[in-house]
């Protein structure tokens, strides 16, 4: 097992590495003079000058990585050109938002997906599952921003029952993470109903059928358990991709999320809050793939040995 | 040998009539695929509404009852009547003119950013899956560090350094789409690799170009229709999603991700603007991914009837 653990934690060092080399490449991949670009269309010469001497573009290729990298380790990821503020106290104080929304689809998404999979495939080719499954591939089709906006009209502004935007109370979690977990729902629920059904295929399930089970018991407690193997990896990787798609979604809420600070930064072109947040994301992405390994790893005996 | 013999002895007359020619129809791999295909009606709509909306593509500004800039001060904001069956924006612009003329965009956006995604991707994956050894691992590595960005992620990433724009969405779309397809195809390419019939022609002296070109490829053609077609509807929703940002097609361009974007802020008092748009997005990317469902179980072996 410590074995196991410390193979995919090696297997991470070269891909960190090529990621970190990537974003660092990133400020010199946008044609024309960085300097000019971070100092702007109006900067004098001598502003360019001082840029360049500010972020080492002066310096060689090389030279320039090494610093960006002992510079990250140390925390310090530059200045937001936007706000001048040290771009990691404009990451920190939008962190927990963009967590905690991811938490709580995360959470919506496992609910409704594993209970709508498990129906689907325990009435597998009844109504119930074709409305299951044409459920499932609506809420992949989604535009995320556009269920949200019909969220806002209905839930908000014509019933008001929730906030139209922003981030005030509990009330403000419900429609962004709705939103943000439908996609993730219906991926969940396609995959566990093909693991269900492989499942109840299977010798014991018969048994437990033969021996007078309730099918309920027979479903949930012999089949499911399972079939959650493959569906907690699936889930765990999805949780990379509800970052992704918290970008848009905090657009559309307004909330004061990492997301939004993206898009933000894009518009301005504040390439070094981009730099960090890009590896920010990676690097979560990164970490939550490796978790997902490490715990396959643990329910999974057979991988371990292979 | 006396068994052989008595094995061929014949048991009564009936097996002595001469045997009658059984008619046995030659199934073609494609008339096997659209024998499966065809049972699932869900497909055969969606496949039905994908080509109609390839002739909108073709004809929409055409039969559009207005024209995308028309503006009419008249009637801003209107809701859906006889004369703008899906209302007008905030410029009195018809929203239904508006979105026949975004399908042409949505569409092409989807296709050629598809296209040139699975493009890459199916030479990177054959050239890993056939060559093996070191440049299999640099490609993969390099996957690797691509799957390692959320999609949309990457697609930001690119955007930033190459500018907004519909072109530049195409490149972000195409760019993050090649290594799904390099993993795909890589594997497919592996297993048609150590087939039997490889191996035979390898073994013949066929040169790696004759191998790749005759034998790889096809057998690797099945997966990336499928790929090709669930793609489409992802790289559609995505770039509608880079519009809505602001990243995209830019105003007044009938995009339907940047229509929605700008008809937020009439959310309140004309949601209809917002409506319309994204109910065509949302229809066209459901019937790509009904598509793509139903082709992959018309054309994966290992789903029987």
């Amino acid at each position: 097992m410590f074995q196991y653990f410390i193979k995919r934690l090696a297997g991470i060092i070269p891909i960190l590495m090529i990621v970190s080399i990537f974003i660092f490449l990133f400020v010199h991949m946008i044609p024309g003079d960085p300097a000019r670009l971070v100092a702007g269309q109006d900067a004098t010469q001598q502003d360019v000058e001082s840029v360049r001497k500010q972020l080492e573009l002066d310096k060689p290729l090389h030279q320039q990585y090494l610093s960006f990298v002992t510079n990250m380790i140390h925390g310090d990821f530059g200045h937001s050109l936007k706000t001048k503020r040290p771009v990691i106290e404009e990451i920190q104080s939008r962190f927990m938002p963009t967590f905690w929304l991811s938490v709580w689809s995360m959470v919506w998404a496992v609910l409704f997906g594993l209970l709508i999979g498990v129906v689907s495939a325990s009435k597998r080719n009844k109504w119930q599952d074709y409305a299951g499954m044409f459920g499932a591939v609506a809420g992949i089709s989604l535009p995320s921003f556009w269920m949200g906006l019909m969220l806002i009209q209905l839930f908000s502004v014509k019933l008001g029952w929730f906030p139209t935007g922003g981030l005030d109370s509990w009330k403000s979690y419900v429609l962004p993470s709705l939103t943000l977990g439908a996609g993730v729902a219906a991926v969940i629920a396609r995959f566990t109903r093909s693991s269900l059904m492989d499942i109840l295929k299977e010798d014991y399930i018969r048994t437990g059928r033969a021996k007078g089970l309730h099918e309920r018991k027979v479903v949930w407690d012999h089949g499911l358990k399972n079939a959650l193997i493959p569906v907690v990896t699936m889930t765990g990787l999805q949780f990379g991709f509800l970052l992704g798609g918290s970008i848009v979604i905090e657009t559309v809420f307004g909330w004061p999320g990492l997301g939004r600070l993206l898009v933000d930064s894009v518009s301005f072109r504040d390439y070094p809050v981009i730099q960090s947040l890009m590896l920010l994301f990676a690097l979560e992405f990164i970490i939550i793939n490796l978790i997902v390994d490490l715990l396959y790893g643990v329910m999974n005996p057979q991988i371990r040995y292979e | 040998m006396v068994q052989a013999n008595l094995a061929h002895q014949p048991k009564d007359k009936t097996e002595l009539a001469r045997p009658q020619p059984v008619q046995v129809k030659a199934r073609t791999p494609l008339s096997e695929f659209w024998r499966k295909f065809k049972k699932q009606k869900m497909a055969l709509v969606a496949g039905s509404f994908v080509l109609a909306l390839m002739l909108i593509a073709l004809v929409g500004p055409y039969i559009a009852p207005y024209s995308s800039k028309e503006f009419d001060y008249e009637s801003i904001l209107a809701g859906p009547s006889l004369h703008h069956w899906m209302g007008t924006d905030a410029y009195g612009r018809d929203i239904f003119s508006r979105v026949l003329e975004g399908t042409r965009i949505s569409l092409f956006v989807g296709l050629f950013s598809v296209l040139f995604g699975a493009l890459g991707g199916t030479i990177l994956g054959i050239i890993a899956g056939f060559y093996g050894k070191w440049i299999d691992s640099v490609i993969m590595r390099i996957c690797d560090v691509l799957f390692a960005f959320p999609g949309i992620l990457l697609a930001i990433g690119i955007i930033a350094i190459l500018g907004p724009g519909l072109s530049n969405v195409i490149i972000a779309v195409s760019i993050f789409s090649v290594p799904i397809f390099a993993r795909i195809v890589r594997s497919s390419t592996l297993s048609v690799k150590a087939t039997l019939y490889v191996e035979a022609t390898k073994s013949l002296g066929a040169k790696n170009s004759r191998l790749i070109w005759k034998h790889i490829f096809p057998g690797t053609v099945s997966s990336i229709i499928v790929y090709f077609t669930m793609r489409i509807g992802t790289s559609i929703l995505t770039a509608a999603s880079l519009s809505f940002l602001g990243l995209g097609a830019q105003p007044p361009t009938p995009e339907w991700g940047a229509m929605l974007s700008s008809g937020r802020d009439y959310l309140n008092t004309a949601p209809h603007v917002v409506f319309y748009p994204g109910m065509a997005i949302f229809v066209t990317v459901l019937a790509f991914n009904l598509l793509g469902d139903g082709l992959r179980d018309a054309l994966d072996p290992k789903i029987k009837d």
